[in-house]
């Protein structure tokens, strides 16, 4: 199911979270929303949700405008960031709840209510544990009874709030792997809130990035990789250096990341310069060095460990450094 | 919590509405029937009723035994806190579970079971009047009952405060080399001096409207051994509306003030805390 | 006082996990061991044993009587009615102010917090004298109220009003600061899978709350029972019609009848206690779900 998001603004008092955000999302596609905290990001996913009601603008599923519809009526299966499990149920109570709670004339009967439960629970492969109270559980296995809960009445697009964030990390590695398993068996149209750069550019069919309560980016992991639209996009999606210079008479900022540097004794084809050696980091097989340009500026390369043996690199060390790939922004 | 009224979750208007209903159909209409009552006294007439002699023997009488009774609080209070936390010994447990007794036990109760106490041939009562010490019918009595009306409070504000309170700060000044005595008036006492001030206060407002534990003990004589609230039932018992309102509405507003400053003094203690928690 | 602040663990700064360099010497220990536990087996244990001593000092029969004698019965009956009416009027109240309080802003908010608390700042006497004002026969509806026989002050209807006052903060201040503890994540989760309002409540807040508002009812409960300053104003001692127990002990005790005011009280001590003890289990209980 597509959703189509136009022009929202929402405020908390003096607060602004949203500002004029527009976004479409495919059917079926699995969908980051990205950005710092206080970005808007859960904001936005929450309104999308019914959770919260937008000042101005449109939200609307499948073409159909759905801004003053209730949450209730708007079939979305949220998993909240803390899973918001009813403490005092079982597991199974937990998921058979969507389907408890429906009016009698759509509520299935009981033995089919059963039977799609232990389903369920099989698919997030928690079969077994339907009796156990949601204190017994891990945080793992309570993320998957959220996910479950929220799958059991069948929505038309999911949201997840942090789904891993309060995970440690294994634990959190191995359940994003699995999400994205699911979500290509399931097909729905997901949507993510991260903070994770890592998470979403694994995960994500296409990332939106936000900031301040605007959309920076929307696009594939390579595309907001690679082809950052903004300075903050770059320096969010991954570890960058900034130098200033001129180009054209214009002033411009370039970045580059500490992986994509080429260290050499002398100079380089491109885009080289001049740098001293002021720190070596060793960390197994690669090293992090922090390079001081010539006119000053802190520069860290992230180089294997191969290179800096055969350079014979230490503190003190005069080296040429350049870029493979870079990104150039206009500065103000 | 949803921000704003505007959220997802139902009933705001159903209980908002029921609960203003309720409490100003119970609470604030009755409450402004003695407002109303007392602004249609005259001024001499009000202060004929609030500033009797008699009725200053009741206010200096209701006070004086509250203060004597919050400050007693405040002693074996910190005392009883402090041994129910810091040490074990048998029947510890019930003992902290007795500390609420006042609470549940109601007053009228309290206040027959004191009176036969202390009565001449009551079980103390024996012991005390050879020793000159008259307490059945005298200011000392009520003093008594209303020790035992507040001795919650003070425990119970200053238990949660003693129990959060950090070892490693009792550590610290051991290690810089002070004594028991030294670390208890430095570092204890400050930290819980506020919740000590609190509980007295809130023992002290208890006792200050008290009836029920004090009548029978104090013998209800006017000019001597007379409290406020049993004065403001006399009045009333003669139909004396205009001088039970007065005097009420003194009660009342020396009550609110008081609510306030212990509201303010809570305030305190919890800014406090979390300062004690958070600034290292 | 509520559970949330009560829920104290006794035992967590105790001796075995206090240092060595932080032990109390010997002679203070026991100067304020013996101090402590003085003044409790005199103000609180003495006390209490007193009433069931003297309850018995006249023997099992003398006993029996008392509190089977008619009058007394009347006034265990009204007791009874009294809780009955102003513990279920005060749950729903407390439930409704908290849930309005708890999950939703909107302006007064404090005012009605403080608004809440405000039976503990009145003497009970004036409590009761604020429904006199109001329908005393010199009251503000005095004269309609006689104009239509209908008998307020002086009778029942007056005590359930004074007694439902006295107590209606009680399962609010309990609610209140649960309820914002517990927060509405659930209750949005409820929601969002399609719940009414009614289902959510019914299926996702009351289980959440159920022990705090237990507690609650039983603060509630004895302080409806063992309430006297407010109901003493507006009941007018009638016998056999309008006195609680509290009430008939009072008259016993004044007409020098004390086996059996005594006798009658101690069915207020045992009220007293089996009180202390729920809430000690609840606050137990309370705490342990606190922690899971």
């Amino acid at each position: 199911m597509s959703i189509e998001v136009r022009d929202l603004w929402k405020r908390f008092g003096d607060f602004t979270a949203l500002r004029d955000v527009s976004l479409h999302v495919e059917p079926g596609e699995l969908l980051a929303l990205l950005g710092p905290s206080g970005s808007g990001k859960t904001t936005l996913l929450r309104l999308i949700a019914g959770l919260e009601r937008p000042d101005t603008g449109t939200i609307s599923f499948e073409g159909e405008d759905a801004t003053e519809r209730s949450v209730r009526d708007r079939r979305v299966g949220f998993v909240f960031q803390h899973y918001a499990l009813f403490r005092h149920m079982t597991v199974f109570e937990n998921v058979a709840f969507g389907l408890r709670v429906r009016p009698r004339e759509t509520r299935p009967a009981e033995p089919e209510i059963q039977a799609r439960v232990h389903e369920l629970l099989d698919l997030v492969q928690l079969e077994g544990l339907a009796r156990r109270m949601p204190t017994q559980l891990s945080g793992g296995q309570r993320q998957r009874v959220a996910l479950a809960r929220a799958l059991a009445v069948q929505p038309r697009v999911l949201l997840l709030d942090e789904p891993f964030g309060a995970l440690d990390a294994r634990v959190r590695r191995e359940l994003r792997r699995w999400l994205r398993k699911l979500h290509d068996e399931l097909g729905i149209t997901s949507l993510f809130v991260t903070h994770d750069q890592e998470e979403a550019l694994e995960l994500a069919d296409r990332i939106v990035v936000v900031n301040e309560g605007r959309i920076e980016q929307v696009g594939t992991p390579d595309e907001v990789y690679r082809r950052p639209a903004t300075p903050f996009v770059f320096g969010f999606l991954g570890e960058a250096n900034w130098l200033s210079t001129t180009i054209d008479g214009r002033k411009a900022r370039i970045g580059f990341r500490p992986d994509d540097l080429e260290i050499a004794l002398g100079p380089l084809d491109g885009h080289s310069f001049a740098a001293r050696v002021s720190r070596v980091q060793s960390l197994g097989g690669r090293v992090k060095l922090e390079l001081t340009s010539a006119a000053g500026a802190l520069v860290r390369a992230d180089v294997p460990a191969e290179r800096v043996r055969t350079l014979a690199l230490s503190p003190g060390a005069e080296v040429w450094a350049a870029p493979r790939e870079l990104q150039v922004f206009e500065s103000d | 919590m949803t921000r704003g009224s505007n959220g997802v979750l139902p009933g705001f208007g159903l209980t908002l509405g029921f609960s203003v209903l309720y409490l100003s159909l119970l609470v604030l209409v009755p409450l402004s029937a003695l407002f109303f009552r007392t602004a249609s006294l005259s001024v001499a007439d009000f202060f004929a009723a609030v500033a009797s002699p008699r009725a200053i023997a009741a206010y200096q009488l209701s006070f004086g035994a509250s203060l004597l009774a919050a400050l007693a609080n405040a002693f074996f209070g910190l005392v009883l806190a402090w041994v129910l936390t810091r040490y074990r010994f048998p029947g510890r447990e019930l003992v902290d579970a007795f500390v609420d007794l006042p609470f549940a036990l109601p007053t009228a109760v309290a206040g027959i079971t004191l009176t036969t106490l202390l009565a001449r041939n009551g079980w103390l009562g024996q012991f005390l009047e050879p020793l000159g010490i008259h307490a059945a019918y005298t200011p000392l009595g009520v003093t008594i009952a209303l020790t035992f009306i507040g001795l919650p409070f003070v425990v119970r504000s200053v238990q949660p405060v003693l129990e959060d309170l950090e070892a490693e700060a009792e550590e610290a000044a051991a290690s810089l080399g002070a004594g028991r005595l030294e670390t208890f008036r430095r570092v204890l006492f400050p930290a819980l001096w506020p919740a000590l001030v609190t509980g007295s206060a809130l023992a002290f407002a208890r006792s200050l409207g008290e009836y029920g534990s004090v009548v029978f003990i104090s013998g209800n004589m006017p000019l001597r051994t007379e409290i406020v609230p049993l004065l403001i039932v006399t009045k009333l018992e003669q139909y004396d509306y205009a001088g039970a309102t007065a005097v009420a509405t003194v009660m009342l507003v020396s009550s609110f003030a008081l609510l306030l400053a212990i509201n303010g003094l809570q305030a305190i203690g919890r800014r406090r805390l979390a300062g004690a928690g958070a600034g290292e | 006082m509520t559970a949330a602040t009560l829920t104290h663990e006794t035992g967590q700064a105790s001796a075995p996990s206090l240092r060595a360099a932080l032990q109390d010497p010997p002679a203070v220990r026991w100067t304020l061991l013996v101090l402590a536990l003085g003044f409790v087996f005199l103000f609180l244990f003495l006390p209490l044993a007193a009433v069931f001593v003297e309850a018995l000092s006249g023997g099992l029969t003398t006993y029996w009587a008392a509190i089977t004698d008619p009058v007394a019965l009347k006034a265990i009956e009204l007791t009874l009615i009294v809780a009955a009416v102003s513990v279920p009027l005060n749950a729903v109240f407390g439930v409704s102010a908290a849930w309005a309080i708890a999950r939703f802003e909107f302006p007064g908010k404090n005012l009605l917090i403080t608004l809440i608390d405000l039976p503990f700042a009145v003497s009970p006497v004036i409590s009761g004298l604020i429904f006199v004002l109001l329908f005393g026969a010199q009251g503000l509806f005095g004269p309609w109220l006689v104009e239509h026989g209908v008998k307020i002050i002086f009778a029942v209807p007056g005590i359930l009003l004074a007694t439902t006052f006295i107590t209606f903060p009680f399962v609010a201040r309990e609610l209140i600061p649960l309820m914002q503890e517990q927060g509405s994540e659930e209750e949005e989760a409820a929601i969002s899978l399609g719940a009414s309002g009614w289902q959510m409540f019914r299926r996702v807040t009351l289980p959440n709350i159920r022990l705090g508002l237990l507690y609650g009812i039983v603060l509630l409960n004895a302080r409806a029972m063992g309430e006297f300053g407010a109901v003493s104003v507006v009941s007018g001692h009638i016998r056999g019609k309008t006195n609680t127990i509290p009430l008939h002990v009072e008259i016993l005790y004044n007409e020098y009848q004390s086996s059996a005011a005594f006798a009658v009280a101690s069915l207020l001590a045992l009220l007293a206690l089996v009180t202390l003890v729920a809430k000690r289990v609840l606050e137990w209980r309370l705490r342990r779900e606190r922690l899971t």
